[in-house]
């Protein structure tokens, strides 16, 4: 028994148990974005979502879009590729707040 | 034959129920998958091949022996020549080219003006016969010279898929015999010389859409390689035989089966390919598709079981038999030898 079982993503739409009106507003809104052609293709989609899954660390994400990315054509270099653009951003962002350290450093007359 | 189904047990123990129940679900959605035609004969002549992929539902390698006597190939050709309303002769393995009597098969149908496809795995071209040792590399100018359609696996635009399903440096052999094939004039849109491709996935995921598929295969193959070709079909894995037992290894045959259910699709049901075809095994049985041959589900009109004792209209008078393996072909936009369905 883990904390995350992956059958539990089956379980998503039972946390509309309470308030339902406002998980359909969230399916709804998810499946307007995800689950249509827009200006992105769904493969370039799964393909974002499959880097914030990373990014955000979400198991359940994480084996959705996993074979999402798949089943929309992509290949394993492509989606490699997608969660290095969530590390390197992860990377940068904290690396970007570095800037703060140094604010500090000079404010500390470092 | 195989146990089709997930089978629980019921209270008293004693009656097995499907868990995938195929034809409950064909009830449920009022389609009728009766026979159409039968447009093609499609025959299994060998499942003799040189390679041995994670997918196949044949469990075809180097090391199978079965294959068609002269005997049956010339009473499917006798079949084939009796009806005009038979218009294709789909030829099969196992590799088809590594049976001694195809040319033959193959130079006689076209005698008959029939259309013929060959399931044709691009890599049989460069390999020595398992048996023999003989070489094939004159296939594609006998392919060319008889106007043959072929239809041939190529799971993916790249090394690593097509490698992983079907063996290291299927890939390279692969890009190589599709450049022979555009030297003679295959897959540049000649009607007589036509070159389809066909996906599937490499793994328990379903096909992604053809014609999306088809576009990004044209620009990497014409981009990367220079190759061109006709047409890419989509085919979902069917969980029988190698494919199954893979899933059942990894522990994700009921998640397999649950994704192919859960993309039942009654349109792609509506236009399954046993509605308008028959299947031959190497021993001249007859079957509804080559996947019910797999599992020896051989068609429910025992008077029309064997090439031997075929007719048209008892043969059009039959019950498709279905399993569990049938979701296979309706989830989706459905799965046929032809790709999509839906």
């Amino acid at each position: 028994m883990n904390y995350y079982e992956s059958k539990d993503l089956g379980k998503f739409a039972d946390v509309g148990r309470f308030k339902k009106d406002l998980m359909d507003k969230f399916f709804d809104y998810y499946n307007s974005v995800l689950n249509a052609e827009g200006s992105l293709t769904k493969r370039e989609k799964a393909l974002i979502a499959l880097a914030v899954a990373h990014s955000k660390q979400c198991p359940y994400c994480i084996d959705a879009y996993t074979t999402s990315c798949l089943e929309h054509g992509s290949n394993p270099d492509e989606m490699t590729e997608a969660i290095h653009v969530a590390a390197a951003m992860d990377a940068g962002i904290d690396l970007v707040h570095g800037v703060q350290m140094l604010n500090q450093f000079d404010k500390l007359g470092v | 034959m195989e146990k089709l189904e997930t089978e629980i047990l019921t209270k008293d123990g004693n009656t097995p129920k499907s868990n995938f129940d195929f034809a409950e679900q064909l009830q449920n959605h009022n389609v009728d998958i009766s026979p159409l035609s039968v447009d093609t004969l499609q025959v299994n002549i060998t499942k003799l091949c040189n390679q041995a992929c994670l997918h196949c539902h044949v469990d075809s390698s180097p090391l199978r022996t079965e294959h068609m006597s002269l005997e049956t190939i010339d009473q499917c050709l006798k079949v084939l020549g009796s009806d005009d309303r038979i218009k294709n002769l789909d030829i099969t393995g196992g590799a088809p080219e590594l049976h001694e009597h195809f040319r033959y098969m193959v130079k006689e149908a076209r005698k008959m003006n029939k259309h013929v496809m060959i399931r044709h795995n691009l890599t049989v071209t460069h390999d020595p016969h398992p048996n023999t040792g003989e070489s094939n590399l004159d296939l594609p100018d006998f392919f060319e010279k008889n106007n043959v359609e072929l239809v041939s696996s190529m799971p993916y635009y790249q090394e690593y898929f097509t490698d992983k399903q079907r063996g290291r440096g299927v890939f390279t052999k692969s890009i190589d015999s599709l450049k022979m094939l555009n030297a003679k004039g295959y897959g540049k849109g000649n009607p007589a010389l036509i070159l389809d491709l066909v996906y599937n996935p490499v793994g328990a995921f379903l096909p992604a859409v053809q014609c999306e598929l088809q576009e990004k295969f044209e620009k990497e193959l014409a981009d990367n390689f220079n190759i061109t070709f006709d047409n890419l079909f989509v085919v979902t894995n069917m969980p029988i035989h190698r494919f199954k037992k893979d899933l059942e290894r990894r522990d994700s045959y009921e998640d397999y089966m649950n994704k192919l259910v859960n993309a039942f699709n009654p349109l792609a049901a509506e236009g399954v390919m046993c509605r308008s075809m028959i299947s031959v095994s190497y021993d001249g049985k007859v079957y509804d598709c080559d996947f019910n041959q797999m599992l020896e589900m051989q068609v429910s009109n025992q008077s029309s079981a064997t090439i031997y004792d075929f007719d048209y209209e008892k043969l059009m008078e039959r019950k498709i038999l279905v399993g569990s393996h049938c979701f296979g072909c309706t989830a989706g936009a459905g799965s046929s030898c032809g790709g999509e369905t839906a």
